[in-house]
């Protein structure tokens, strides 16, 4: 039990009745955490929270994970809670440590991740003083959060985290920043400590259920589509609703293509999902989004890299959105039927309906198994073809043969680039926070340190990393942090000696000029790994690679890291270019002389 | 168009900068704005002018309200409403304009608060247009300086916007 000296004799621990407890501030902070029911929380001591680690020295309820860089913290809370579901926490000091964090911060709320930040403050009476260490916190920080706090009263304390974890976790996800003042945790000022439970907020109240006239409007366009698209995003998995899609769109047998952020929400080794949308996304994806008449937005926000250029947009359909988050809705393209409320509901709420009104047999049928044959027309292009006999190894074969080795059953987070765009075309994940990376912000780096939470919350699970040379350098001191913590991740390295989404953009719209795309000078990272304490491999043989991945994914305790050399010249296709629509893909070049529409 | 929107926040430290930073960081126009705390000292009331086409101006709303801090929101633009500025101005008065001066602040009902022999202050509330008016009445060179409060409103009837 967490401070157990303060426990008055006798009183259960665990218990809510802790009258009389007296806490100082960094002890509240400890205890509440622990009240939130935190197991583990990401951080980095220094001089403005040293009082709140002392309390954290002193309690066994709360794990403190020691990274070795304030944004490896904000990194590894996020992938923890893109992975669990549940808040990600984190700790760090005034000044540097808040602004390391920030990198991560901003990741978290692009893609709308729980995550409560705690920051030391220097103490009030030197705020704004310059004082060593100082940053305005709350001023850099409130761009990129849901919210943030900074709490001048010692007494303000504990209901402010609770708000903090209230606003992370509900309504649509985000980052809290809580800046606390050292004076604040100071340990010779006890108050009386009482979690508050319940917390009602009058200027607060996230949607929960959507508006049944609405929901019946959109039901009533379901009923009449003919060419209809499901198109999910994130929002399906921060809102838990992967049953309900599933349910929804099996009932109705309508086609399904996902954003980058909600792959897994849907099966997609299901025969009704059409592959991901957008900018890399399958050529039967992108023409289904421009032939369709009725577009079914769920949890999604309507990208720049999914919509391709707005004029092109769905040209033909009216569109459904529901969202929990009305400042989504008609954001950058306008919609027919906006549903605000939790995704989850929703969707209950509509396949409900949906089966009350759906006539037997459906009366669109044939036109919807039309829409079905055109769009195995489009899946004959087989877009994401590649040269499998090549004597370098494939990104693309590298990530096929993680998924057989795997057995599709794996928590794959993702730094930034073509690593990233291959993993989501070429690994089918099946369920739900199983692929973790950085869509909104694009944080390369963000890879490693997301693991380490996603193999903190399943020691058990299979773990990887899929990143490439430039990425994994941008966070690679954490390398010691799953040392310290036996977290037996498996880093696979696609290295091809360039930045390679950039050298693509380079190769495509810059004549081929590679300005400091090439990266010089790379360390041996097999040395890397060894240097660090973990198992480093290196394959550059296609015939090898699935042995050697094999043997690493066999070391069930050890951080493997495997430098797989793939062809430093390919490219992710298709690809729609920026400013342009859904129908004008690039095909890659094999493929071109095929290239429709 | 030119909206006048009112919002009812969480009178806390920094809720004013997280208004600020929403315009600057979408991108927003923000003619005016003005805040001060209400009868009710937990809340700030604030008026904000701003410009924009249906779609933008909807946005607007929108993020406003997604705000912690926001309270409630109106758009008396939406409805019948009462808008008023404050203006203090300060205008040379030699000997020659000194009636001048005088008359026009009668016609505009306006008030002069302040006098010395070169010089008076008036005092003017109304419409934002009739302090524009007031503006381009004085005769030309006589201007020293202006001060307006950006406009403040309250919708018509006996509704209001309160928690």
């Amino acid at each position: 039990m967490a401070l157990s000296e303060a426990q008055p004799d006798g009183a259960d621990p665990g218990r809510p009745e802790r009258r009389g407890l007296e806490l100082s501030g960094a002890e509240i902070v400890i205890q509440a955490l622990a009240d939130e029911g935190v197991e583990f929380v990401f951080g980095y001591p220094g001089g403005a929270v040293l009082h709140i680690y002392d309390a954290l020295f002193r309690q066994e309820s709360v794990k403190h994970i020691l990274v070795r860089h304030e944004q490896g913290a904000s990194h590894a809370a996020d992938g923890y809670a893109r992975a669990t579901g549940k808040c990600g926490v984190c700790l760090v000091t005034s000044g540097p440590g808040a602004t390391n964090a920030v990198t991560g911060i901003a990741t978290a709320y692009m893609d709308s991740i729980p995550m409560v930040i705690l920051t030391g403050q220097v103490p009030i009476p030197v705020i704004g003083s310059d004082a060593f260490q100082e940053v305005d916190t709350v001023g850099i920080t409130r761009p990129c959060v849901k919210h943030n706090f900074l709490v001048k009263d010692v007494r303000d304390l504990a209901m402010t985290i609770r708000k903090a974890f209230y606003i992370a976790t509900s309504g649509r996800p985000g980052p809290v920043v809580v800046d606390i003042p050292k004076d604040v945790t100071d340990p010779n000022i006890k108050i009386p400590y009482e979690y508050p439970r319940d917390i009602k907020m009058r200027s607060y109240n996230p949607v929960l259920k959507g508006h049944p006239g609405q929901i019946r409007k959109a039901v009533d366009l379901i009923l009449q589509a003919k060419r209809p698209v499901f198109y999910t995003g994130g929002g399906v998995v921060l809102g838990e609703a992967s049953s309900q899609l599933t349910e929804l769109v099996r009932a109705t047998g309508f086609p399904v293509t996902s954003t980058l952020m909600g792959l897994g929400a849907y099966p997609m080794t299901d025969p009704q999902f059409i592959g991901m949308l957008g900018m890399h996304g399958t050529y039967e994806a992108n023409m289904a989004m421009h032939e369709t008449d009725v577009l079914i937005a769920i949890g999604a926000r309507f990208d720049d890299r999914v919509t391709g250029k707005i004029e092109h947009f769905c040209p033909h359909a009216k569109i459904i959105h529901v969202d929990v988050d009305p400042s989504s809705i008609s954001k950058t393209v306008k919609v027919h039927v906006p549903i605000v409320g939790q995704v989850a509901n929703v969707l209950a709420d509509m396949l409900k309906l949906y089966r009350e009104l759906a006539p037997a047999p459906r009366s669109d049928a044939p036109a919807v198994a039309d829409w079905w044959a055109k769009i195995a027309e489009w899946q004959g292009v087989d877009c994401l073809r590649y040269d499998r006999n090549s004597a370098a190894i494939k990104p693309q074969f590298a990530v096929e043969t993680l998924y057989k080795v795997t057995d599709g059953d794996l928590y794959l987070t993702s730094d930034v680039g073509q690593h990233q765009m291959f993993a989501a075309q070429f690994y089918p994940f099946d369920k739900p926070r199983r692929w973790i990376n950085s869509g909104g912000l694009g944080t390369m780096g963000f890879g490693l340190p997301a693991a380490m939470g996603v193999q903190l919350a399943f020691p058990d699970a299979q773990v990887a990393c899929i990143s490439g040379e430039a990425s994994i350098l941008m966070c690679i001191q954490e390398l010691a942090t799953c040392l310290q913590y036996g977290l037996p991740i498996k880093v696979i390295l696609l290295n091809n000696g360039y930045m390679g989404m950039v050298r693509q953009w380079q190769e495509l719209f810059y004549e081929s000029r590679y300005s400091n795309s090439y990266v010089d000078a790379l360390p041996d990272f097999v040395k890397l790994a060894e240097s660090f304490g973990h198992v480093g491999m290196r394959v550059d043989q296609p015939g090898d690679l699935e042995a050697a991945m094999t043997e690493a994914f066999a070391m069930k305790n050890r951080l493997v890291f495997m430098d797989v050399i793939v062809d430093p010249t390919e490219n992710v296709y298709p690809m729609i270019a920026s400013g342009k629509g859904h129908h004008e893909m690039h095909l890659a070049p094999s493929l071109s002389d095929r290239e429709l529409a | 168009m030119r909206h006048i929107i009112a919002v009812l926040l969480e009178n806390e430290a920094g809720a004013l900068s997280r208004v600020a930073g929403l315009f600057s960081a979408r991108g927003y126009n923000i003619e005016s704005l003005t805040v001060a705390p209400t009868d009710d000292p937990t809340l700030s009331r604030m008026t904000l002018v701003t410009t924009g086409n249906d779609d933008v101006v909807e946005q607007i709303k929108k993020q406003l309200n997604k705000l912690i801090d926001t309270v409630k929101l109106l758009d008396l633009s939406e409805g019948p409403h009462i808008e008023r500025e404050m203006m203090m101005i300060k205008v040379r008065a030699e000997r020659q304009d000194r009636e001048e001066l005088k008359r026009l602040t009668e016609i505009f009902r306006a008030k002069i608060i302040d006098v010395t022999d070169t010089s008076y202050v008036i005092e003017l509330t109304g419409a934002s247009k009739k302090l524009d008016a007031f503006i381009d009445a004085v005769p030309e060179g006589l201007i020293v300086e202006v001060v307006r409060s950006g406009p403040t409103g309250i919708s018509r009837g006996d509704k209001g916007l309160a928690v």
